[in-house]
């Protein structure tokens, strides 16, 4: 356990270093890697850890942007509480959804899930008058101040950025090392018999379900405070696929999987942007690679061939 | 008269007409070892994937400890202290050997680390695998996978242990160390063993029930089943002690 | 108009909508009822329909003979071009269904990237063979009872008519093809019992690249009949494929009777609905439908239970 502490607590470490080493072009690609890696550390534990491939994601994190900016523009809450019902908006969305979809397994729940995401996204455009729709707006500079902190301001950003995506990371860390956890693996890699063994899997999947969606409403939220802006392309198809093809990059069910391959991901369409229109195209290309040749990521090849006990 | 621990009355299950299991009425002492025979196909897994909880029944109803259960999930059933191994190995393949008895320990002890420790090394040493712990369970022979499946069974403390077939693809030294273990496990465990080692049956069973066509055909102590003559004309042989 | 030839005309648009959207979700019910495979991309292929039409039109020019010729020779073109990707990524995860969708969506991509790199984020227009427009007479009570007149606007092109019957046609093919026929018998066999199949020297492998080829030339079909209709995009697979799946799921994965029930009901829906309310409530209706009858009835209306 205080190896792989160790080594967690050494990235972070080196990301946080990274604040005052990068050039501010990469300073701020990292903050926003490292708010969109919660987004994928959420989406882990409900795929990768309890084996729930959900389609529609998009729906968690757009709750939990639009349910913190929404407040902000509206109603010129503060940014703390905004968060927090960025959050709780999530965590209410997964659980309606989740009493339903949960019903399903396998292929109808991906469907499922994808279904209830295209509705809540087309809800966001037939609210437009308040959402702004797809063209969405953007949070005033005035309002993403926090106790005393500038949140436009590049250093402040990444660090408060530095600070969620630890949080997240050192909670996923914990939990997999938990009885609740290692429940979850148990139902991933064998559903039937963690029933017989005494485990009501319909109620842990609901709690994975609502964990996960917790976390990606905080990666959600976060993103709105800290670029400062909403918009309904957040709650399409594509930012469903992202986190999967992030996770599956990186090493479903590992820790660390999420961050490489949000990293990953993001650079790479980055610098294939620059080239061509197309850029979906690579993120197309490593789909179709990964499931072929290495299902299990980055971190799950180092896992399998290297390191057995990398959580 | 003690309550039976567990207790069928008119438990049937018909598959789209196909009755597999019929008006069977079932009673358990507890403490004592029950073994459930019956030809291939007279209904004995379906009959104790009811008791489980894993298909429900057409009608009749179950009582576990008095309590009635017919409606109970099967995850509530192995709460209150049944245990269930199944005929075809169903472990966590992918998962080690510890980490699959920890996962039957850890719902009763929770976070409890110590003592899930102490469980699994318990059940781990009972069934002989304790120098295999750190292995893949997918990469255990079958035997010890079937092994692995009681030891898991046995870091439940269970007061009812359901085995099916559990020493099908054992060698006869791991069968010898197997009957050992469940004289030891019964007298704290109440056993309902299926199986079709009929040496096992009789060296090991206080009572049998046999079960043909879905229904009881006789149920009594091993010396009078052995001796009647419709469970022999129901096994097609004059000696079921041979029958393997 | 009055109400009453403005319905007529809203439901031939409908039916139009319906007929094409029966052809694209046989295509993906026919690949899950006998893969159990779910084709995310299902709607890049009705795309590539559309986008070849266009194609083949620039290249060769209108004209009917022209026509005919990309009616046959782009669905052929598309459906080798997924038997092929079958053979190639499908076939190595053994039809795995979570990696197989993960699959598709990475097809998805590919194809629809590829085809805005070389022809370009514009929508064009294809012209159809013929512009005739075939006006429609409807009744009314006059002195003399009952009389055909023809209401000024009730009209519509000679294309959209045969959009209608070539869907019929193509549909009673297929269904002529799969229960008649002996490679359609064999199809059905390996739906049924795939290790059966295999132990009576079936091919499981090359039905199975056959059966995608098949299900995305009907898809790619689609696309050439309804291009004259709508235009052709890089981005129009989407809502097709939405649309594919509300009916395929609602009809019964699967199941053809309900998949062309399912068609119809949402194709002449959808345009009345569209019409008297807003699209997006329509669609949000829609797609909660879809995941309300997955949640409660998963076999659809007359689809079999999943084995």
């Amino acid at each position: 356990m205080t190896r792989s502490l160790a080594v967690h607590a050494g990235l972070l470490a080196l990301l946080l270093a990274l604040n005052w080493l990068l050039p501010a072009y990469h300073q701020g690609n990292l903050a926003r890697v490292m708010t969109l890696a919660i987004y994928a550390i959420g989406y882990n534990i409900a795929f990768g850890y309890t084996g729930l491939l959900s389609l529609g994601h998009a729906m968690f994190f757009a709750a939990g942007m639009y349910g913190a900016a929404l407040p902000m523009r509206l109603a010129d809450l503060a940014i703390g509480p905004s968060f927090a019902l960025g959050l709780l908006a999530g965590a209410a969305l997964a659980l309606v959804v989740g009493l339903l979809a949960l019903r399903t397994a396998g292929v109808a729940f991906m469907i499922v899930t994808l279904m209830f995401s295209q509705a809540f996204y087309l809800t966001i455009l037939l609210l437009g008058t308040w959402t702004r729709g797809d063209e969405g707006f953007v949070i005033p500079a005035i309002d993403r101040q926090i106790a005393g902190l500038d949140l436009t301001a590049a250093d402040t950003r990444y660090l408060v950025a530095w600070a969620l995506f630890s949080a997240a990371l050192l909670i996923s860390l914990r939990l997999v090392h938990r009885p609740l956890g290692r429940s979850f693996v148990a139902i991933r890699e064998n559903e039937e018999r963690a029933r017989l063994l005494g485990y009501d899997t319909g109620r842990l999947k609901l709690w994975s379900l609502v964990i996960s969606a917790t976390i990606s409403a905080a990666s959600g939220a976060a993103y709105a405070t800290l670029f400062g802006y909403a918009g309904a392309s957040f709650a399409g198809v594509q930012y469903s696929i992202f986190p999967l093809l992030w996770v599956l990059l990186g090493g479903a069910g590992t820790v660390l999987g999420p961050f490489i391959g949000t990293l990953f991901m993001f650079y790479l369409i980055d610098l294939s942007s620059g080239i061509t229109e197309a850029y979906m195209l690579i993120a197309g290309v490593v789909l179709v690679l990964l499931t072929l040749f290495a299902p299990g990521g980055i971190a799950g090849e180092i896992r399998n061939r290297l390191w057995r006990a990398l959580p | 008269m003690t309550t039976p621990i567990l207790e069928t009355r008119g438990l049937s299950r018909s598959f789209h007409g196909l009755r597999a299991v019929h008006e069977v009425d079932l009673s358990l002492a507890p403490g004592r070892i029950r073994a459930l025979i019956g030809p291939n196909g007279a209904g004995k897994t379906t009959l104790v994937s009811m008791l489980i909880g894993r298909i429900a029944p057409s009608s009749g109803r179950i009582a576990f400890d008095g309590q009635d259960i017919t409606d109970l999930p099967a995850h509530e059933r192995v709460r209150r202290g049944m245990a269930y191994t199944f005929q075809i190995t169903s472990v966590f393949a992918r998962l080690a050997a510890e980490e699959n008895v920890a996962l039957a320990a850890r719902r009763r002890l929770g976070t409890d680390a110590p003592a899930v420790d102490r469980a699994v090394a318990d059940a781990l040493a009972r069934t002989g695998l304790a120098d295999r712990r750190a292995e893949t369970a997918r990469d255990l022979s079958y035997g010890h996978q079937r092994l692995l499946e009681i030891a898991m069974g046995l870091a439940q403390s269970p007061r009812l242990m359901i085995l099916d077939e559990p020493t099908q693809g054992l060698a006869d030294s791991e069968i010898e160390a197997f009957e050992a273990l469940i004289r030891e496990l019964s007298a704290t465990t109440t056993i309902l063993l299926i199986e079709h080692n009929m040496n096992v049956v009789m060296s090991l069973a206080d009572e049998i029930t046999v079960l043909n066509f879905g229904e009881v055909l006789a149920e009594g102590p091993p010396e009078a089943i052995r001796a009647d003559a419709r469970v022999q004309a129901a096994y097609l042989g004059t000696e079921p002690a041979d029958a393997t | 108009m009055d109400f009453g030839p403005h319905l007529l005309l809203a439901l031939i648009e409908g039916a139009v909508l319906a007929a094409v959207l029966a052809l694209m979700a046989s295509g993906l019910s026919l690949v899950f009822g006998v893969m159990r495979v779910v084709n995310v991309a299902h709607g890049e292929f009705f795309m590539l329909g559309a986008v070849g039409s266009w194609i083949v039109a620039h290249q060769l020019g209108g004209g009917a003979g022209v026509w005919f010729a990309a009616l046959v020779a782009v669905p052929l073109a598309v459906g080798a071009l997924a038997a092929a990707a079958d053979m190639t990524i499908l076939k190595r995860l053994d039809y795995d269904p979570e990696r197989t969708i993960v699959a598709t969506i990475g097809l998805l991509y590919i194809i629809q990237q590829v085809t805005l790199m070389t022809y370009g984020p514009e929508a064009r227009p294809v012209a159809a063979p013929w512009d005739m427009r075939i006006a429609l007479p409807f009744v009314e009570r006059g002195e003399a009872g009952w009389q055909f007149y023809y209401p000024w606007g009730l009209s519509t092109t000679a294309w959209k008519l045969i959009v209608l019957v070539a869907s019929a046609v193509v549909i009673v093919a297929l269904r002529l093809f799969m229960t008649r026929t002996r490679a359609g018998l064999v199809m059905r066999a390996t739906q049924l019992d795939g290790e059966m199949a295999t132990a009576m020297g079936i091919p499981v492998e090359r039905v199975y690249a056959a059966v995608f080829g098949l299900g995305a030339a009907l898809a790619a079909l689609a696309g050439v009949l309804i291009v004259p209709i709508q235009q052709a995009h890089y981005l129009m697979g989407g809502d097709a494929l939405l649309l594919s799946f509300i009916v395929v799921i609602i009809g019964g994965l699967g199941s053809l009777a309900g998949t062309i029930v399912a068609a119809v009901l949402i194709g002449l829906s959808d345009g009345i609905i569209s019409v008297f309310f807003s699209p997006t409530l329509a669609k949000i209706l829609a797609t909660l439908l879809v995941a309300l009858v997955l949640v409660f009835r998963p076999q659809g209306l007359f689809g079999t239970r999943a084995r």
